[in-house]
């Protein structure tokens, strides 16, 4: 079970969240301007990454907020969380700290 | 004779315990388990193998056994299959019983199989049972299920409790051998805190059966002894044996069973049986050490027939010598230590067969010292004996082959491949694991957790670098260590622990006798070499194909020969051919302690309306919606639900009837966008909405299709009063914040669930507005000033009201809205002033039929994610002139415009049949399957007013079918129906304007 660092709230159990899928993905402004192929997309493709996710989460037992995080899906780390409407921020696989590996072998 | 030592071992030989096994009464010692109290008693036949009903005995002495399973019954209910009888704690009384015979374990019909073996090979499921495809179901599956399985789980409820339990710590050490309590106490003297969990009921892993080595001075028990002392004086050191670290979830979550009552003889009543631990440490410290293995070859499965270090720890920790004359088959040095200790006590080591080409070291030369006779270069060609082990046929290696070697004669034989790391949490932490050609074994590389592999799981084996390396990482675990991780003086013989991978050297001729890979699923080396001879590559396909390492063991014992023999058959190295993924449980958990305390009444919070106790005094019957409990039908004395619900539906249809809608989910939208948001929300326009007025809305989804339907109100130019179906209100307020945080957060508006703050009571019927008008003081009731879909606040019994004059049942109706907590009084209070307009409760199943009857849907059941608000025959409620609203674009694709689309109709049908909800509507009589099917029945009633039986369902192009017969096909026969407008009484409507 993630631990997830709520902007709002802190450190909490993911039970405390619900997943709200792909990030950054704005509504377009006026739909009827797409045609279908683009609205296609826009309803059902999705990133689907292996590396660094960002996706959208609820603190949906606590404060109610949605946010943002960028997690790994290789490792499951979670490497940022950040307010919705905020840029993704920077952040390389490789910058958290990894934890220690536990003896030379 | 064999059997228990005179004096030695960690029993308490005060305190003798009397047990059963299949029914036959034993004794044994309080300390043993039921593995070594029947060794003591001379039995090692304690089971049949999975497939081939093979006598099986005892092979381990740990959680890694894979044969000795058993039942252990201590009353109908509690009945527990498939227990390792190396894990079972005896206590007086116990009642164990072997699995997988018939009529008896020495006598086992279907041992039948054995010698059918010819015929059961490898994917033999798979290749037989094929055809005809009905025979699955009918007859195959049963036999099959019936011949194969091991225990049988009881039938009654679990009557015992089981805890759940989180915790937090700095550290916790799993597995509390030496490298364990070393890591314990290097982290304890850093201040932090710890807890150590072990899955065996005494902690001290290997220190409690080795008999040889001096830890600081001190004999192993007596180092053990003091470190424990040492552990529990610790304030912030918590200790768990008996429990099993399970699972490894991300984040450093480990899930840990504790079994609190399994080994006593009386449960007291405050204890649960079991408790699920939910630790979330910040490091986790793997001491979880390394399994011996078992060698591969011809007959290596009889009863007698056990791994080196198991005999070890049966002698020194339980003191039950497992035998007279025993073999000893190594390719390690262990053995050596194990046959050492055995003949001192007693017994008579016949040889030791090595398959080392050169043995040598302190503990070889130990060995011919003590007069045991060593050979090396030595196979195993095959063993004989029935239900023991009488005699092994030895081979011996030379350049030119393997030639037959000695016969001798036993009564067990020790066996040791060397050992494998335990490195089945580490790679559930999804670590990456790398091959190591020194040790020929998987270690840990590089961890993703926040976690530390000690002692033998990462390949070190020695005890003097096991305590050193647990308590310096111990330590290391402090994010500035206090104190320096302090030193261990150890003597022990060094061995080298090479081991041997795969089967063993064959002779000239193939041998007529199985070499058993895997015990518990009866996997040979024939049967993977079949599978890749079959084509197999990948292991994790021939895994399951010849189902090796798919027992309830998961292959502790046999995953790493199995991949052996692959790679060997397949020519590849092992690191190429890979290891499959580990998976949790580390061993079985129960579902009791998964579930905890959420069963029975605690499985679900319950949600009741404030009407409820008025409901179950009345006698309804009620039924789930959600979370929520609803009156569905309230039978007077000799009605069942079809005599209820007609009497309720005729009453409503001819007086008036009273209903308990509090369920609907109610939100108030509030804020000076309120309108605007719900015009970019619902497929409506709410703009033009009046104050005091209110409107049936429809919400879809992006994708177009209905996702809820409800009546929105407008209290006032900023507030709106929105209900939703009873199980959608969570899902529906959800929606609506996400749109109002993410996408449209530049708008005022706010969003509040009102759900529970009111209680709802539908007045429905012709009569209704006489039945309320002398409760309600300050709203005028005329048609003229509260029409249809109009609404207004007042009082109710001195009560504050919002009367919304809305129709769920084609009548004239009212939806009387009060504070929840007068909801039950004013409720009496119109049901009181209804009496002399023979007012009649009603519950959803009434409800369900009267708006069936008017074709009104309901979003779930006439609608299933696909239906779009044209194919409900809704369009007249989309905002024509609106640009834009949640699902619009999806609504202008060609596709959800076509005219083919399914469409919500009204069915007859002409022989006055109910139809079955859910049955599939064809366009013609007589087919046969495969068929097109164009339709489905969605509701279906028999409707009391009209007096026949009405339907709605959807049709491919319904609309265009008014009046055309299609055919529902059932099993005995075929039904006509008549499509028609899904309005079945009062279609002009005039009903509700009364």
């Amino acid at each position: 079970m993630l631990l997830i660092d709520c902007p709002y709230c802190g450190l909490r159990p993911e039970i405390e969240f619900s997943y709200g899928g792909e990030a950054h993905l704005a509504r377009p402004q006026r739909p009827s301007d797409l045609d279908d192929q683009a609205w296609s997309d826009f309803l059902y493709t999705r990133a689907n990454v292996k590396g660094v996710h960002a996706e959208r989460w609820r603190h949906a037992r606590g404060c109610g907020r949605f946010f943002n995080a960028l997690r790994d899906t290789t490792s499951d780390r979670i490497l940022a969380t950040y307010e919705t409407g905020r840029p993704r921020p920077d952040v390389a696989p490789g910058t958290a700290k990894p934890p220690p590996s536990g003896g030379g072998a | 004779m064999s059997g228990r030592t005179p004096a030695g071992g960690r029993i308490d030989r005060r305190r003798p315990v009397r047990f059963e096994f299949d029914g036959r009464p034993y004794q044994g010692y309080a300390g043993d388990t039921l593995a070594s109290a029947l060794l003591a008693n001379g039995v090692h036949l304690l089971g049949r193998s999975f497939k081939y009903h093979r006598p099986r005995g005892i092979l381990a002495a740990g959680s890694e056994e894979p044969s000795a399973l058993v039942t252990i019954r201590r009353d109908a209910a509690r009945s527990t299959p498939n227990l390792r009888a190396t894990q079972v704690e005896l206590y007086e009384g116990l009642k164990a019983e072997s699995q997988n015979r018939w009529p008896s374990l020495e006598r086992d019909v279907g041992r039948i199989n054995d010698h059918l073996s010819a015929f059961f090979p490898a994917g033999f499921y798979y290749k037989t049972f094929m055809w005809p495809r009905r025979a699955w179901k009918d007859w195959y599956e049963p036999v099959i299920r019936r011949a194969a399985g091991l225990g049988v789980a009881p039938r009654e409820p679990d009557p015992d409790r089981y805890a759940q339990r989180f915790a937090h710590c700095d550290v916790l050490v799993v597995g509390a051998g030496p490298a364990g309590l070393a890591a314990a106490l290097g982290a304890a003297d850093q201040g932090l805190r710890v807890l150590v969990c072990d899955e065996q009921s005494e902690l001290g892993g290997s220190l409690l059966s080795d008999g040889a080595a001096r830890i600081d001075g001190e004999s192993s028990a007596g180092w053990l002894a003091s470190a424990l002392e040492q552990l529990e004086a610790h304030e912030r050191v918590t200790l768990l044996p008996r429990t099993t670290a399970f699972g490894y979830f991300p984040h450093n979550l480990i899930g840990l069973c504790e079994r609190v009552t399994d080994h006593l003889e009386q449960c007291p009543a405050h204890l649960p049986r079991e408790r699920l631990w939910q630790v979330r440490a910040h490091t986790v410290v793997l001491a979880t050490g390394a399994l011996e293995r078992p060698l591969v070859f011809p007959g290596n499965d009889r009863p007698g027939i056990l791994l080196a270090g198991a005999a070890q720890t049966y002698l020194n920790r339980f003191g039950v010598r497992v035998g007279e004359e025993s073999v000893v088959v190594a390719a390690c040095d262990a053995a050596y230590q194990s046959a050492l200790d055995l003949q001192a006590a007693g017994t008579r080591i016949v040889a030791i067969a090595d398959v080392r080409a050169s043995p040598d070291g302190e503990l070889v030369a130990a060995a011919c010292q003590a007069g045991i006779r060593v050979l090396p270069h030595a196979t195993v060609l095959g063993t004989e004996g029935t239900l023991r082990i009488e005699s092994v046929q030895l081979g011996a290696v030379t350049s030119s082959g393997v030639r037959d070697g000695l016969r001798l004669s036993c009564d067990t034989l020790l066996m040791s491949g060397g050992f494998t790391p335990s490195v089945h949490l580490f790679s559930q932490s999804r670590g990456k694991l790398a091959w190591s050609e020194a040790l020929a074994a998987f270690l840990p590389q590089t961890a993703l957790e926040r976690t530390r592999s000690v002692g033998a799981c990462r390949g070190l084996y020695d005890l003097k670098e096991a305590l050193a390396d647990g308590a310096s990482q111990g330590a290391a675990c402090a994010p500035r260590p206090l104190r320096p991780a302090r030193p261990f003086a150890v003597e022990a013989p060094v061995r080298r622990e090479d081991g041997h991978l795969g089967a063993l050297p064959a002779g000239a001729r193939p041998s007529s006798q199985k070499s058993f890979v895997d015990w518990q699923h009866d996997v040979t080396v024939k049967d993977l070499k079949l599978a890749t001879a079959e084509g197999f590559r990948s292991i994790e396909h021939v895994k399951r194909y010849t189902t090796t390492g798919m027992a309830t063991d998961q292959g502790k014992t046999s995953n790493l020969n199995a991949l052996a023999v692959v790679a060997q058959t397949l020519d590849r190295s092992i690191p190429e051919v890979g290891h499959t993924t580990f998976r949790m449980p580390f061993t079985p958990v129960t579902f009791g302690s998964f579930a905890g305390f959420s069963r029975a009444d605690l499985f679900d919070p319950v949600r009741t309306t404030p009407m409820h106790g008025w409901a179950a005094a009345r006698g309804a019957v009620f039924e789930n919606v959600g979370l929520w409990k609803r009156a569905r039908y309230f039978p007077r004395a000799g009605e069942d639900m079809h005599a209820a619900v007609a009497r309720e539906c005729l009453a409503v249809r001819r007086g008036c009837g009273l209903f308990d809608a509090s369920t609907l989910g109610k939100i108030e939208v509030v804020g000076a966008d309120a309108a605007e948001f719900l015009n970019r929300l619902y497929v409506n326009a709410w703009s033009g909405l009046a104050v005091g007025r209110a409107r049936y809305g429809i919400l879809c989804r992006e994708d177009g299709f209905i996702y809820d339907d409800g009546v929105v109100a407008r209290l006032a130019a900023d507030r709106f009063h929105v209900t939703t179906t009873t199980g959608g209100a969570p899902r529906v307020l959800a929606m609506m914040e996400d749109y109002r945080q993410t996408e449209w957060s530049d708008l005022d508006v706010w969003l509040t669930s009102t759900t529970e703050q009111w209680a709802v009571i539908a007045v429905q019927g012709p009569r209704a507005r006489e039945v309320i008008a002398p409760l309600i003081e300050g709203i005028d009731l005329a048609p003229a000033r509260l029409p249809h879909m109009g609404i207004a606040r007042g009082h109710i019994c001195g009560v504050p009201l919002l009367l919304f004059r809305v129709s769920f049942t084609g009548e004239l109706g009212f939806e009387l809205n009060v504070p929840s907590d007068y909801g039950a009084a004013v409720w009496e209070a119109v049901y009181a002033s209804g009496e002399r307009h023979a007012i009649v409760e009603y519950g959803t199943e009434t409800m369900h039929v009267l708006r069936a009857e008017k074709g009104y849907i309901i979003v779930g059941q006439d609608t299933d994610g696909t239906v779009t608000p044209d194919d409900a025959g809704l369009s007249w409620a989309i905002g024509k002139n609106k640009t834009d609203f949640v699902g619009k674009r999806s609504l202008e694709r060609a596709a959800m415009k076509s005219p083919d689309r399914k469409q919500l109709v009204g069915l007859r049908t002409r022989d006055r049949s109910v139809l079955e909800e859910g049955a599939q509507i064809v366009a013609r009589r007589g087919l046969k399957p495969p068929m097109q099917i164009i339709g489905h029945v969605t509701s279906s009633y028999f409707s009391s007013v009209l007096d026949e039986p009405i339907a709605l369902a959807l049709i491919a192009a319904g609309r265009s079918r008014f009046g055309q017969t299609l055919y529902v096909p059932m099993p005995d026969r075929e039904l006509e129906v008549e499509v028609t407008a899904p309005v079945f009484y009062d279609a002009e409507g005039q009903r509700i304007h009364g």
